[in-house]
């Protein structure tokens, strides 16, 4: 456990050295202090942010991810020669590089919505789901990112794939569903639908944040029936452990791959 | 020391290691050489458990390794190219791997103050040249005073200066009984440092001897022409 935690700490402190992080921080903040200037009332602003998070957390998580494992080769490499137990040190590596990508997202959103004071306390929980979801789509998207760099020689070629996911489940998916609702739009596809988001957590995120505000009314039927399934605890359970699913899948599959890695 | 039984190993299609046996010597200072991409380094990185070999055993100070740690604790490691996190300086690397090894054992600072790394311990390390790196591993391999030392391609990439602390510093570390596993191109100096050698081909031990013996079974006078008229003879 101890080891864990000291690997942590220089993860920590590569990452934070790096410019990458400052540049995604920066990012944050800039939209958001552009949005809350110029975005009207506060629930546009919320539209807004949600698309901005939905699309760029996981597009930077991945990708930052999987160009900063291909780097650390030769450093995971030397620790590896050192008396460090393998599982000690994927662990250590992917809290080390969430840790700043959390607190980079999260500060770039939550100063400037600070310095520019939160309207009413109603705002307070669709915010902090908004928080929330975007640290689980960190963590998602970066056990995605080890998962592929860790199962793909070739760089170029783990670049490649971490973007085609990202693609996948931001526009990709999406389309699919779209076709899918085109074609079937003689039947009642509100279940399917909501079997389909659960299986997307850009989708799922998306959802669950925007059953907080009530243009979850302007979807209709499908709207109320995605009200009443996420509204319900059942609903809230199920996406609960949908995201988590999401989380360890993924990490677990790269951390096989990472026992019995050669390096 | 070091027991190797009918280890094999593949990379795809390529047969690296093709079920070699190999014992190496307590307190020997053993050179391995062969053509590039004969297996060295493959085998090296066996012994440190960085490759998993698909077949066989290997058998470090008695213990069986099977994906365990712990037995790394008696082993210092200078990599052929060592890469350290770019980010951090010099000092954060040594004080890095101090606190991860977190032993009370002696410190040993003789190669640090022989390099004079301490000039350069507050640089980032991508500022640093090869060579500097290159010291920077070597220092590292050697800081806990470990039982046994691996070193791949030592002194490729440092001047003479320090190269010749760094080989002063292996023939001590020889004498005080340490076992130490060099490979090297430089025959020479395979010539200086090593009790025994062990050739290396195709994934298989070809000749393991003394320095002696090796020029000795090859009729020639200097160990870089016996090597290379064995590579010869086994290419034929």
């Amino acid at each position: 456990m101890k080891v864990i935690v000291k690997i942590v700490r220089y993860v920590l402190q590569d990452v934070y050295r790096g410019k990458w992080l400052i540049i995604y921080g920066l990012l944050f903040w800039l939209m958001t202090d552009l949005l809350m200037r110029f975005g009207g009332n506060s629930s546009q602003v919320f539209m807004s942010l949600i698309n901005v998070i939905l699309i760029f957390i996981p597009l930077i998580s991945v990708i930052f991810g999987t160009i900063y494992l291909y780097n650390s080769r030769e450093f995971i490499e030397m620790l590896l020669s050192q008396p460090v137990n393998r599982k000690h040190l994927f662990f250590g590596m992917y809290i080390g590089i969430v840790i700043p990508l959390i607190s980079g997202f999260v500060a770039g959103i939550g100063i400037p919505l600070l310095y520019s004071g939160i309207q009413s306390r109603a705002d307070i929980i669709p915010l902090s789901i908004l928080l929330g979801t975007g640290i689980v789509l960190t963590m998602i998207f970066l056990a995605m990112a080890f998962l592929i760099s860790l199962g793909t020689e070739d760089r170029a070629k783990g670049l490649g794939y971490a973007i085609l996911i990202w693609l996948f489940f931001t526009v990709i998916y999406d389309g699919l569903i779209l076709i899918l609702i085109y074609l079937y739009s003689e039947y009642p596809l509100e279940h399917a639908t909501i079997i389909m988001s659960l299986l997307n957590p850009i989708d799922l995120g998306r959802l669950l944040i925007l059953m907080q505000f009530d243009i979850a009314a302007m979807l209709g039927y499908t709207g109320a029936v995605f009200q009443k399934f996420f509204g319900s605890l059942y609903g809230v359970l199920i996406s609960g452990s949908m995201m988590l699913i999401w989380i360890t899948v993924p990490l677990y599959s790269g951390l096989r791959i990472f026992l019995r890695k050669d390096f | 020391m070091i027991e190797i039984i009918q280890i094999k190993k593949r990379f795809g299609r390529l047969t690296v290691l093709d079920d070699l046996n190999l014992h190496i010597g307590r307190g020997k200072i053993t050179g391995i050489v062969g053509p590039n991409g004969s297996g060295k380094t493959t085998l090296i990185k066996s012994i440190l458990g960085l490759v998993r070999p698909d077949r066989g055993s290997i058998i470090v100070a008695g213990q069986v390794l099977n994906g365990d740690w712990q037995y790394r604790k008696m082993i210092g490691y200078m990599p052929q190219y060592g890469k350290y996190p770019e980010n951090l300086t010099v000092e954060e690397i040594i004080s890095m791997v101090k606190n991860l090894r977190d032993e009370p054992g002696n410190i040993d600072r003789e190669l640090y103050d022989r390099f004079e790394l301490d000039r350069e311990r507050s640089k980032k390390i991508h500022t640093l040249s090869g060579g500097t790196r290159q010291k920077l591993s070597a220092v590292i391999a050697f800081l806990f005073d470990p039982d046994l030392l691996i070193l791949d391609e030592p002194t490729a990439g440092l001047d003479p200066r320090a190269s010749s602390a760094l080989k002063d510093k292996i023939l001590k570390e020889g004498t005080e009984g340490k076992t130490i596993i060099i490979t090297s191109h430089i025959m020479s100096e395979l010539e200086e440092l090593c009790d025994e050698i062990v050739f290396i081909l195709g994934g298989k031990i070809k000749f393991q001897g003394s320095v002696q013996n090796m020029i000795e079974s090859t009729r020639e006078f200097k160990l870089e022409r016996a090597v290379a008229s064995m590579m010869e003879r086994i290419s034929e």
